[in-house]
């Protein structure tokens, strides 16, 4: 890890299902466990909720990195929405590095209800490599192209 | 009484968009009856000067094909701002990109490798365009090419999109009568920012083809699958981007045994086309298995480009990283 990497502080958004994972994280916060406190939680109803434009847009705004949490495999409480979000996720990532964005920036992770201590050490882990990968520092709009770089496309 | 002045141009475009406008065959006699043309470099002479020269607002209608990829391209962009009441975005590529702004997944300096340096050029000395270059007779100049491509509205106040690789020409033709109709006080215009000349629901609602439950096992190109005629090409693994993309064209791809590539661009409503995608397609495979979800989708030779071929540009990431990077050196 360099010295810039070791000092910075990423930006996570992190969508969580209202039934479990949402609630690990109320459990983590209750029972005063300790969590990098670099990560955002935006509650949805179900992993299944989640629109992959959700993801883009974060990653376009700024985040460095997302985490998608839901209901653990067979225990969705809408049935099977979290294989769905499974296998936007798997897309998603595809997707996203072919437009350069690193695989590590999108994680996800199962937590039921009863799992706060895993979701908070699984946060603080992702935290890590997050740091580790350094910022994304996604172009803002504003911040466009208009300064011309022939220097290294001409002869 | 003076026409109402007309102009259209193309920015990096293929020049489709004119052929689209001069295929509305007779009905572009309505346009030089009703309009006088005064800029409009494939079909007439015309200099940036003389654009220049006109009083600012005092071009009725512009429609401007092609997205921002150089100086001149972005100065026009300006200058047609400046000079006309209504400015179209005119086809996917001053909408959304397009073709020519698929060259934002890479960095400028591969795409000049790639034009100018590998074996099927003939360039043994390896000489790159160069912006400036003293001649003789004084210096010439070419336009500089920036990082990445951007639509008009990312660089000009646009008034309407029109989209459509090209945009078919039924709907042209129903866009400037429409604009006549207008001019003669008998409609109204759109209010600002509306898409013009396509439809409010997606390819698949114009579709005839049969349509069940899609489960989908395993993804496949289309010229390596027996398609059957009636039904729906995605439900039989072929990648069809109907479900996210404008309607407009009468899906037409679809009927002639294609898949949709989605030139008309995102559907009302959607933010990102390619994210639309992912979840649609991501929620027809027929699988809970983490390996078995991987094998499938390994169907899918090229995700981003089947997602983003027509929409990168316009795309909430706008962007390949490496493209961005290539900024500044
Ligand atoms: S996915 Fe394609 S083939 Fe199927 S209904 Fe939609 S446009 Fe038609
Ligand atoms: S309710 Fe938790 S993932 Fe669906």
């Amino acid at each position: 890890m360099t010295e810039e990497t070791k000092s910075f502080e990423p930006t996570i958004i992190g969508f969580t299902c209202n039934w479990c994972s949402y609630r690990a994280a109320d459990m983590a916060g209750t029972a005063r466990m300790k969590y990098a406190p670099n990560v955002r939680l935006i509650r949805l109803m179900c992993s299944g909720r989640l629109d992959p434009t959700f993801v883009f847009k974060a990653f376009a705004s700024g985040a460095d990195a997302v985490l998608i949490s839901g209901c653990h495999p067979g225990d969705c409480h809408y049935i099977s929405q979290n294989y769905k979000a499974l296998r936007r996720f798997h897309l998603m990532k595809r997707v996203l590095t072919q437009l350069g964005i690193e695989p590590g920036r999108l994680k996800l992770l199962w937590a039921s209800a009863a799992e706060g201590a895993i979701f908070a050490s699984e946060i603080t882990k992702f935290v890590e490599e997050v740091r580790a990968l350094g910022p994304l520092n996604w172009p803002q709009p504003g911040e466009q192209v208009s300064t011309p770089i022939m220097e290294e496309v001409t002869a | 009484m003076s026409k109402p002045k007309f102009a259209m141009y193309w920015a990096a475009s293929c020049g489709g968009c004119e052929i689209a406008v001069l295929n509305i065959h007779e009905k572009i006699l309505d346009v030089d009856a009703n309009f006088d043309v005064v800029f409009w470099p494939v079909a007439m002479d015309a200099k940036y000067k003389d654009v220049e020269a006109m009083e600012d607002g005092s071009i009725l209608l512009t429609l401007f094909n092609g997205g921002i990829r150089n100086d001149e391209n972005e100065h026009i962009a300006h200058l047609l701002r400046k000079k006309s009441k209504i400015l179209v975005a005119f086809g996917s590529c001053a909408c959304e990109g397009c073709i020519p702004g698929l060259a934002n997944f890479s960095p400028v300096k591969e795409i000049f490798d790639t034009a100018f340096s590998t074996i099927s050029t003939d360039n043994p000395d390896n000489i790159r365009p160069q912006t400036h270059y003293a001649m003789p007779e004084g210096e010439i100049t070419i336009p500089t090419l920036y990082p990445v491509l951007r639509t008009l509205d990312q660089v000009v106040d646009v008034d309407y999109y029109m989209p459509g690789c090209p945009p078919e020409s039924h709907q042209i033709a129903a866009v400037i009568d429409l604009v006549i109709q207008v001019l003669q006080g008998k409609a109204e215009l759109p209010p600002k920012g509306a898409t013009i000349g396509a439809g409010n629901s997606t390819v698949c609602d114009e579709c005839k083809r049969k349509r069940n439950e899609k489960t989908i096992k395993a993804f496949g190109r289309i010229q390596l699958i027996h398609a059957d005629p009636e039904l729906c090409l995605l439900e039989q693994g072929i990648p069809c981007n109907g479900p996210a993309t404008r309607s407009g064209c009468d899906a037409r791809c679809p009927s002639a045994g294609a898949q949709c590539i989605g030139c008309y661009g995102p559907a009302e409503g959607v933010v990102d086309y390619g994210a639309r995608l992912i979840a649609a397609f991501a929620s027809v495979i027929d699988s809970d298995k983490p390996e078995e979800i991987d094998r499938i989708l390994d169907g899918l030779v090229d995700p981003a480009g089947q997602f983003y071929r027509f929409n990168l540009a316009g795309s909430l990431l706008k962007a390949a990283k490496p493209a961005w990077k290539s900024n500044g050196g």
